[in-house]
């Protein structure tokens, strides 16, 4: 277990190095994931049937507040089975009194629930530039035709 | 219409919606409308007023066409300082674009011979639809609420005046699959704009480095605006792994970023007006199981 710690925290001290990020164990909180049984350091994981879980740990992790050179800046990250699969970044507004003059703007909800490609839910997509020769085979044109 | 009951959700299901779409720029550019007089003539008319204005500007910025006015620009023919009041529109904001992406978005690039050309296609097409948009919106307003929204090849952007329609549903590609989608996001009003390599297969060049940039599958950026959703969008895939901090500092932006190896990135940017953001807030980010990315 301790070997799948290792790797899992190489890979995150690989994806942050951005952060100067401090891999203290200290400074994980783990809260479990959506379908897996362990926080990030259970050895359960490794043995457990459940159906998410696999041969590596899994759970959410919250790295500290590290200073970049555009501002203060916390990661969080998901792992599943040893892989990081997401991983958030939220920064911490400075105190420019400018940025608070600036409308107050919802950011969005990001769903994180992935819509099949066929669902009647979906208005548009948002992907890399679609061409015109391309427009006849994409979902957008399936969505438009439903629409005309 | 009779006396209308906020919120009825139900009732949103029998408003007329209408979608359009041509081709424009190259890019299929889809409009859809929903709201009581959705399908009338006047609006037909409207839809058609905003495609031609990007014929115009199409006409006006296309780098294809040789003797469009930014070709001349371009090839040395004519000089920026003398150009229509639009061009230098775009001349200053692809300035400002430069700054608040700290270089990474530049529509000065050296060509093959080393001479520094003005190229703004990177910012046109975005501030194009938004200000057609913007017109539709304004005019679809005089009928009373109607709810809006463009697809230009990819980058999209909604407005919402109703009070009694579904968020709009807006879904993120799977670079690797396009078949595919990874991520849906909930929007009423604001801009979603993707930048990746996935459709066209042609690199995006990092201004700094003169380089292909190809560390990331995909960049997408959620935003108030579509001309800064769509610049951001380039930016973030010029800066690769870069990017995860430096959107986490954009004001009222978001972006979700995938890598080359599948892992999905979703970074909220600093909100204008708002307290601290806690960490827990973005549990709802969290990812799909493996599988089904």
């Amino acid at each position: 277990m301790k070997k799948i710690v290792v790797a899992v925290m190489s890979t995150i001290s690989g994806l942050l190095l951005l952060f100067s990020y401090h891999t203290s164990t200290n400074s994980q909180a783990a809260t479990g994931t959506t379908g897996g049984t362990g926080t990030g350091t259970d050895p359960q994981a490794s043995g457990s049937t459940t159906p998410n879980a696999g041969s590596g740990s899994s759970g959410t992790y919250t790295g500290d507040a590290v200073a970049t050179r555009w501002g203060t800046v916390q990661v969080q990250i998901v792992v599943q089975n040893g892989k990081i699969v997401s991983s958030d970044a939220v920064a911490y507004p400075s105190d420019n009194p400018r940025d608070q003059q600036i409308n107050a703007y919802a950011i969005p909800k990001l769903n994180a629930e992935v819509v099949a490609a066929q669902s009647g839910t979906i208005d548009a997509v948002s992907g890399a530039t679609v061409t015109s020769d391309g427009y006849i085979t994409s979902l957008q044109s399936a969505i438009d035709q439903a629409h005309l | 219409m009779t006396a209308a009951t906020v919120r009825d959700h139900a009732r949103s299901a029998t408003l007329p919606r209408r979608a359009f779409v041509a081709q424009i720029m190259g890019l299929p550019i889809s409009v859809h409308v929903r709201g009581p007089e959705a399908a009338s003539g006047v609006v037909v008319g409207w839809v058609e007023d905003l495609y031609d204005a990007l014929r115009a500007d199409e006409a006006m910025f296309s780098t294809w066409r040789p003797d469009s006015p930014v070709s001349r620009i371009k090839d040395g023919r004519d000089q920026l300082r003398d150009a229509h009041p639009r061009i230098r529109e775009v001349a200053a904001l692809c300035e400002i674009a430069g700054q608040r992406t700290g270089g990474s978005f530049s529509a000065w690039l050296p060509g093959p011979d080393g001479r520094v050309r003005f190229d703004p296609t990177g910012l046109v097409k975005g501030w194009a639809v938004e200000q057609a948009f913007g017109r539709l919106i304004e005019r679809l307003g005089g009928l009373g609420p109607h709810d809006a929204l463009v697809n230009a090849g990819g980058d999209i952007a909604v407005h919402s005046s109703r009070t009694d329609t579904p968020d709009w549903t807006i879904a993120i590609e799977d670079p690797r699959d396009r078949s595919r989608v990874l991520r849906s996001i909930a929007l009423r009003t604001g801009a979603v704009a993707t930048s990746g390599t996935a459709a066209r297969g042609h690199h995006i060049t990092d201004p700094v480095t003169g380089r292909a940039s190809d560390g990331l599958a995909s960049a997408t950026i959620i935003g108030p605006g579509l001309t800064w959703a769509d610049v951001y969008a380039t930016a973030a895939f010029v800066k690769g792994a870069k990017a995860l901090a430096w959107i986490a500092t954009l004001v009222d932006h978001a972006g979700v970023l995938v890598a080359r190896d599948g892992t999905v990135s979703t970074i909220r940017g600093t909100r204008s007006g708002r307290g601290h953001t806690p960490v827990g807030t973005t549990s709802n980010l969290r990812s799909s199981p493996e599988g089904s990315l």
